[in-house]
């Protein structure tokens, strides 16, 4: 299955992935998408069927936590860090909803 | 924050074993947390761990009580656990706005109803079913004001006969007057949109509780694919038949059996029943007090409704906050009960309770409240009064009932109002029927 | 003799005897660091030398106090995707240039509760994303065994740092080979354990369920001793085993005496240099001579590893690191018009070309239309891979075979090719794919450039691959083989 990506497409994902991309980057990075889908053809071949997909090595089962308040309040360690940040607020451009 | 990781809380998956139970549904053995992927302010990690494919609760359905009296089972599709995001201030910041993220990454569980209901009236009915529920079973508070209970309505609308139309999705609505109100218009809106020649899209809408009306949320407009993948950093949930059958048997009898039971074996009636199964600590507050005075299910009822309802509401309380327990109040009504105090005198000790912690004795003796009903004491107050009026007596045996009345009161008034009414005129009766 | 001060074990012998003091050893450490930096730019977060000292200080002063832990006064370094508090952290990555996390990861808080005093954060590819270290936003790192070359990637300051004997081992993580082949390409010893066995909490994720922290050092014995302190249960990673921990010591004791290697014949396919392949049968002759056996076994799906790799990835980075948004921590854009402004530029300005390219990647592989044929196929495959390993180890106790089927390139060589970068992960990612244990050992040297022999054993039997491990560098010298310009 010969899949290409081209500037269009590039900029679709780009959209889904919140990056800036200028357009004169476009159709670099269509070339060098559709080489690594290209690479992705391979699994075609495979021979997987009634094989159930493997998301976590192991097949480890869902270890739950005890219902107890654990952490602390590190609002301020956080806020510390925050590029922009009032009274326990993280501020953004005004969302209109 | 970069390399930080989610661990899931056994409470909230509990709770949710619990609630699938109460519905009848099928409490899933695996289920797989996902990843929904979006770019939101309020939503920490970029994406928000729900379960898509394989959620925790499957099927199920309520008996749902409508308002003319008839009754609907609303079919249930799922529910699911996901981590709630945090929320978002618009009018706080000059051009700006300021995520709270305190909420953000709280379990929570998602009812997802079949599209079965017909009206915003039937919708807000099915809302308070699962209110009560939820707060039957401790899964939740239903603080709407708090977002403990949050509803999200799907509309659509149709022509008699043909397929479900488009629905738009209200996000949010935070009481059940703006459930009913925001699914009003939207129903009106569209209608009108489709009867104007437009076509409903799909999207979701906000409903704006000053305007009384829903708009378009612009903010989450642009293209979605979530792009959902199950979550690397959380196996699957695998509950085990045990823990399932632990649960069942630690449930709670639930409102709707304990309804039934109400007006089947104590005679309650419909609306006494449903009114005290609306509230898991006012009917627990109700079984209480029915068992520690047997036999008298009625004159607990009308007490739990009445008095004691009424005085928190007075007081501006919660049942969790009354200040008469159970068993206080069942001293009272095994007064009233055994014919001691009459309703009215039983409301003065009731009032002087509320205000101390004296039991109902202790008011009744220190108030000298006590009701005649000793019956060799009211005979002869009787015998006094039947002597003293003759002219009377010979009236009520020719056949004037209603002068059995001027008698009662000549007795009362004799006992300064202690008699015990009852006891009084079947005494009455008895002696003049001679 | 001397004591031997660039292994951790010779630091230690030298730290009970009182011929060093961790004040001492850190001083060495540093000054050492100092005079790498320009020659490997391996370095990129700063402690503080301030801070390193008084750490050591605090060492000294445990050890007279009869406190010392197991690694009490070793100075040693992170890679830079270990959250440190107090400490800036950048994963490579102008999105992190400035960021400083307000906690400690897992691995930290175990290392520096056994005494271990970090003296600096390793430079990596952007995000662990490479296989060479050109991707990271500060610079190359140059191969101590040729500056002109790559030290492999993603972890290669921590094996450029190791090389150069600058401290004596350096925390690093394996995505798809990330510890072992700049393990390889550098002339030194790195494990990568069972997936699960340390801890990810703290460590910026590349791709959660591939991703696992181990230990680059000089020795295995080192790299064992390290990762007993790193490992173990901890309840803040759902995915983090409660296990027992290795016996160490027992697995050290192993004889080469009976172990059955397996020789996978498509580890050794059409990509691998001849000097490469030589030098590893040479190891492999050397197990036998030792009195192992050697069989030739199967990985039929092998060629497969690639591509699943490169879908799974890139997809489970393409979410993760969605978090570096521009609102929280990390690097925000100047003036955003508005909020996909903001979350556009922030990104396109914080993530470097390779990052950029894989979120796409991974954005594509889960979106609508193509889920099924990339994502949900590759990870059908994913277990075809681990049933294949399941079943070699029903026969083998390790596997060998090379790490990279080339030795250090020219840096910027492959930088215009970057899908021949992809092939050169090509018998690292299996393992990664299969959550199992492994490790890269020196084993020679083509054209002058270090061999790295790659060692993989069943989940959970790291001690398998430290006695093999150990085993070998008991009967060779290739680990003592130190790069040019190193003081002795």
């Amino acid at each position: 299955m010969p899949v290409s990506v081209d500037s269009a497409k590039v900029r679709a994902i780009a959209e889904l992935a919140r990056l800036a991309i200028p357009s004169e980057a476009e159709a670099v990075l269509a070339t060098e998408l559709s080489a690594v889908l290209d690479l992705f053809a391979a699994l075609a071949a495979a021979p997987v069927d009634g094989l159930a997909p493997l998301a976590h090595p192991g097949d480890p089962t869902l270890r739950l936590r005890a219902d107890l308040v654990t952490e602390t309040d590190q609002h301020e360690a956080f806020a510390a860090v925050a590029p922009a940040e009032s009274a326990g607020y993280y501020l953004v451009p005004k969302v209109i909803e | 924050m970069p390399g930080s990781l989610p661990v899931m809380n056994v409470g909230a998956v509990e709770m949710a074993i619990r609630f699938g139970l109460a519905v009848g549904a099928r409490v899933a053995e695996r289920s797989v947390f996902e990843r929904k992927n979006y770019f939101y302010p309020d939503l920490p990690k970029g994406y928000q761990i729900s379960q898509y494919e394989l959620p925790v609760v499957v099927g199920g359905g309520l008996k749902v009580r409508l308002d003319d009296g008839s009754e609907k089972f609303v079919q249930l599709t799922r529910a699911h656990l996901e981590e709630d995001a945090g929320k978002s201030v618009h009018d706080a910041f000059h051009a700006e706005t300021g995520i709270d993220l305190n909420r953000a990454g709280t379990p929570l569980l998602e009812i997802v109803s079949e599209p079965v209901l017909s009206s915003a009236a039937e919708a807000v009915a099915y809302l308070k079913t699962l209110h009560t529920l939820v707060r039957w079973l401790g899964v939740s508070d239903g603080n709407m004001q708090e977002g403990s209970f949050r509803c999200d309505a799907n509309v659509s609308v149709r022509r008699p006969g043909e397929a479900l139309g488009t629905r738009a999705e209200i996000k949010n609505v935070n009481s059940f007057r703006f459930v009913e109100k925001a699914i009003d218009y939207e129903v009106e809106r569209q209608i009108r949109l489709i009867e104007a020649g437009g076509t409903v899209v799909q999207e979701t809408r906000l409903f704006d509780a000053h305007k009384g009306e829903t708009r378009s949320m612009r903010g989450k407009e642009s293209a979605h694919d979530y792009r959902y993948f199950p979550d690397p950093d959380l196996p699957p949930l695998v509950i085990a038949a045990d823990d399932i059958e632990r649960a069942r048997l630690a449930m709670p009898e639930l409102p709707e059996a304990r309804r039934q039971r109400y007006i089947d074996s104590l005679g309650l009636t419909t609306y006494d029943a449903s009114l005290l199964t609306s509230d898991r600590v006012t009917c627990d507050y109700f079984e209480a007090l029915s068992s520690a005075i047997p036999g008298q299910p009625k004159l607990c009822a009308n007490w739990v409704l009445g008095e004691w309802l009424g005085a928190l509401n007075a007081a501006g309380q919660t049942p969790e906050q009354s200040p008469i327990g159970a068993e206080r109040l069942g001293g009272l009504l095994v007064r009233i009960g055994d014919g001691s105090l009459s309703s009215k005198m039983g409301k003065q000790v009731f009032e002087a309770m509320w205000l101390g912690d004296e039991t109902a004795d202790a008011v009744i003796e220190r108030l000298g409240l006590k009701q005649v009903s000793d019956s060799s004491a009211l005979a002869g107050v009787i015998d006094d009064i039947v002597a003293a009026n003759p002219k009377q007596v010979e009236q009520y045996r020719g056949g004037n009932d209603k002068l059995l009345q001027f008698f009662v009161g000549q007795a009362m008034k004799a006992t300064k109002g202690q008699a015990n009414p009852a006891q009084l005129n079947e005494l009455l009766r008895e002696k003049l029927k001679a | 003799m001397s004591p031997d001060l660039d292994t951790v074990g010779g630091q230690l012998d030298a730290l009970a005897s009182g011929a060093s003091s961790a004040r001492e050893l850190t001083e060495r450490a540093l000054d050492r660091a100092a005079h790498a930096q320009n020659r490997l730019n391996a370095l990129i977060s700063s402690v503080g030398a301030d801070h390193a000292l008084a750490a050591a200080d605090a060492a000294d002063y445990n050890r007279a106090a009869g406190r010392a832990g197991p690694l009490s006064g070793i100075p040693f370094a992170h890679k830079d995707l270990f959250c440190t508090a107090g400490v800036p952290t950048t994963c490579g990555s102008r999105m992190l240039e400035n960021f400083v996390p307000p906690y400690s990861a897992t691995v930290h808080e175990r290392i520096d509760a056994a005494g271990g005093v970090l003296i600096g954060k390793a430079n990596m590819d952007e995000f662990a994303m490479g296989s060479s270290n050109e991707h990271s936003y500060f610079g190359p790192v140059h191969n101590p065994w040729d500056l002109t070359r790559v030290p492999g990637g993603s972890s290669g300051g921590s094996a450029a740092l190791v090389a150069a004997r600058v401290v004596p081992f350096a925390t690093a993580t394996d995505t798809g080979g990330s510890i072992r082949q700049p393990a390889a390409l550098c002339g030194v010893s790195g494990i990568k354990p069972t997936y699960g066995r340390v801890s990810r909490w703290g460590m910026v994720a590349y791709a959660s369920s591939l991703d696992q922290a181990g230990v680059i050092a000089l020795t295995v014995a080192d790299c064992a001793r390290v990762l007993d302190v790193m490992s173990g249960f901890d309840p803040r990673d759902a995915t983090c085993a409660d296990r027992p921990k290795i016996d160490v010591a027992a697995a050290l004791a192993r004889p080469l005496q009976g172990l059955r290697v397996g020789r996978p014949r498509q580890w050794f396919g059409a990509g691998i240099e001849d000097g490469v392949g030589a030098a590893v049968e040479a190891a492999i002759a050397e197990y036998a001579r030792q009195g192992a056996t050697i069989v030739d076994v199967d990985l039929p799906s092998s060629e497969y590893a690639i591509p699943a790799y490169y879908v799974i990835a890139p997809a489970e980075a393409s979410s993760n690191l969605s978090r570096f948004d521009g609102v929280r921590f990390g690097h925000r854009c100047a003036d955003p018009k508005d909020l996909a402004d903001l979350y556009k530029r922030s990104r396109a300005e914080g993530f470097g070309h390779e990052v950029q390219k894989r979120i796409l990647t991974g954005t594509y592989a889960l979106s609508t239309g193509y889920y099924d044929a990339y994502y949900l196929r590759a990870q059908r495959v994913r277990r075809l891979i681990a049933n294949d390993y399941a079943r070699v180890f029903a026969d083998v106790d390790v596997l060998a075979g090379p790490t990279s089927p080339t030795v250090a390139f020219k840096l910027g060589e492959k930088l215009a090719d970057p899908l021949a970068l992809y092939l050169a992960d090509i018998n690292t990612v299996g393992v990664n794919l299969a959550g199992l244990p492994a490790m890269s050992i020196p084993c020679g040297f083509s054209q002058g450039l270090p061999v790295g022999l790659q060692l993989v054993a069943a989940t959970w039997r790291e001690d398998l691959l430290i006695g093999a491990g150990h085993g070998y560098q008991q009967v060779t010298e290739w680990h003592r083989a130190a790069p040019p310009g190193v003081s002795p």
